[in-house]
């Protein structure tokens, strides 16, 4: 979308990351998706009176993972606050979070806007990322003017990623939170399922006149479970307020819900101002401490992260900056890339499996509207296809082919070229006997091509290909035509 | 510092406790009797110490992530108002 003349926006991102941990972040009941409503919530969750919360480890580890990431301080002493607000959803009329004190101040990711040639680079800063528990969830139909509450997801752990309001565009904001999102899951902190509401952004916005230093009233809108979304409810929420400010009204501050089916966003609530939560420490939880050591150790352990690999990519397979950067977008996608690389085995050729990966396969996972990991062809069956073009058995288009067959599970790429009888033909004889045979067919074109009506090489190489069942190799196929044609305009 | 009728209000909504109209100047008197007496804490001269999130100066003890809890969804549900099919009921709010 490109902005209204003379106006700018103002975005900065809140994602709600639930933590893949095993237990809740202070107590014992399971976090496992799908179960049956309230059978995973304990007197803890339920806010029972003379209960206490016991602060599970794996989820300061995790956040601490997170921080340390993105190259954020990660403090050695973060502590709780208490953020009170009351909903049916949250039982004990507050939520456990951290204001003063987070476990993660600050931090950079950079993100890569556009594509191909005309990405561009830019770093964006965030200022903190908080540990908190997650509220359960209300379910307002269908219960006869009453509303049915579901606790399984109270006490969730969660780590609330805040960035500074950095980015001026939904194409921006889409891409950090998918940065995001690619680094929690490389960290292995967070199964990024946005559909069941793993992965949660909010998203901040205002608008201003281009130059003018003071920020707009920002609005929070709420509710975007997917990355197409957030970008059409950021374009939605854009237009909405600049329209409202040149009719000369004024933009509320207010949280607004993402409608998909309308595309369009609506009022929520009027915000609470910040005081109305009361903010104030938690008297049931100590400071929590890191000792250095410890955390020294965390550090030594990260995994290889998406800018390092994509670096790595580029030093080791002279892989362009953008291609680089698209394979390793996912831990998934940067995986069946290595894997068909592998299959490959010493005939490996980086920059054909890119192709492949980045071109041909997203595609058709697009197109099937499936990820990654659930491929109808395997990163192994891959390499062998790919085997089979850098061998020259077949031609780029005869290797769609058989990727087509393969992805509708007519089996191995090397079984499928035999039994379609699709393998190419190489033996330059052969070639040589076709092209003479069409040749000898057409006399009188042949003399117009030698005559100079170049234009007829490519009916020549368009025939023999129909001989050939499309099978010659493309290469020999116009080497032969040249040598048997002569030069364009060479008389005869 | 101390409390208005306004204020007192604002925050009773906040807390969702109805108040009886005619009972709020009492209450004001009254809580601002509390401010008063935790009033006092403000003379203590703290300058050069770094607040405290805890009284106690200790470091808060972690679990390890294990699940210990299994479902007594049965139990704690024996309490609440109104459930159906698993869920406890609540009059609507919706804003």
């Amino acid at each position: 979308m490109s902005l209204q003349s003379g106006w700018e926006a103002v975005i900065g991102l809140e994602i709600h990351t639930q933590l893949a941990t095993q237990s809740k972040i202070f107590s014992g009941a399971a976090t496992a998706f799908g179960a049956e409503p309230n059978k995973q919530a304990c007197a803890v969750d339920l806010g029972l009176p003379g209960v206490l919360p016991v602060l599970n480890a794996e989820a300061v580890r995790m956040a601490a993972l997170f921080g340390l990431a993105i190259g954020a301080e990660v403090a050695l002493e973060s502590t709780f606050d208490r953020k009170n607000y009351f909903y049916p959803d949250l039982p004990k009329g507050y939520q456990i979070s951290q204001l003063a004190q987070p476990i993660v101040r600050g931090g950079t990711v950079v993100i890569n806007v556009g594509e191909g040639d005309k990405a561009v680079q830019k770093t964006i800063n965030l200022t903190r990322a908080h540990l908190e528990e997650d509220a359960g969830k209300s379910l307002h139909e269908d219960f006869a003017g009453m509303t049915g509450i579901d606790l399984n997801r109270a006490g969730t752990p969660l780590i609330e990623i805040v960035s500074e309001p950095e980015m001026s565009s939904s194409a921006e904001a889409v891409a950090y939170a998918r940065k995001i999102h690619a680094m929690v899951q490389y960290l292995g902190i967070c199964d990024g399922n946005m559909q069941e509401g793993s992965f949660r952004v909010d998203a901040n916005i205002s608008v201003r006149r281009r130059g003018d230093p003071q920020l707009g009233t920002r609005t929070e809108v709420k509710n975007v479970n997917s990355f197409r979304f957030l970008e059409r409810a950021i374009d939605y929420e854009i237009t909405r307020q600049i329209e409202l400010i040149e009719e000369g009204g004024t933009v509320q501050q207010q949280t607004r819900l993402y409608d998909p089916d309308k595309d369009e966003t609506r009022m929520m609530r009027t915000k609470e101002a910040a005081d109305d939560y009361r903010y104030f420490p938690d008297p049931d939880l100590l400071p929590v401490v890191i000792a250095p050591e410890t955390l020294m150790a965390w550090k030594a352990g990260l995994p290889e992260l998406p800018d390092a690999k994509a670096a790595r990519y580029q030093a080791e397979y002279g892989l362009s900056a953008y291609d680089a950067a698209v394979l390793t977008s996912t831990k998934e996608t940067a995986a069946y890339f290595e894997q068909t690389l592998a299959a490959m085995g010493s005939a490996g050729d980086a920059k054909l499996c890119a192709n492949w990966v980045s071109g041909i396969l997203a595609a058709q996972l697009n197109k099937a509207s499936l990820d990654t990991t659930h491929s109808l062809v395997r990163a192994e069956a891959l390499g062998q296809l790919l085997l089979r073009v850098a061998d020259s058995t077949l031609s780029n288009k005869l290797a769609k082919d058989v990727f087509d067959a393969m992805w509708a599970g007519e089996g191995e790429p090397d079984a499928i070229i035999e039994a379609r009888g699709l393998k190419q033909i190489t033996d330059h004889s052969v070639i040589e006997a076709m092209v003479d045979a069409i040749l000898a067919e057409h006399p009188d074109k042949v003399a117009e091509y030698r005559g100079g009506k170049d234009k007829l090489f490519g009916f020549f190489v368009g025939l023999v290909m129909k001989a050939a069942k499309g099978k010659a190799n493309p290469q020999q196929l116009n080497e032969v035509l040249n040598v048997r044609l002569g030069p364009c305009g060479a008389g005869d | 510092m101390s409390l208005n009728a306004t204020q007192l209000k604002h925050v009773a909504h906040l807390s969702r406790i109805a108040l009886d109209e005619a009972k709020i100047p009492a209450l004001v008197v009254d809580l601002n009797a509390i401010l008063a007496f935790a009033e006092q804490l403000q003379d203590s001269r703290l300058d050069a110490l770094a607040p405290m999130a805890h009284p106690w100066d200790q470091s808060q003890p972690l679990r390890a992530d294990e699940v210990t809890e299994s479902d007594a969804r049965e139990a704690l549900q024996r309490g609440a108002p109104a459930v159906e099919r698993g869920l406890f009921l609540v009059p609507k709010v919706i804003e």
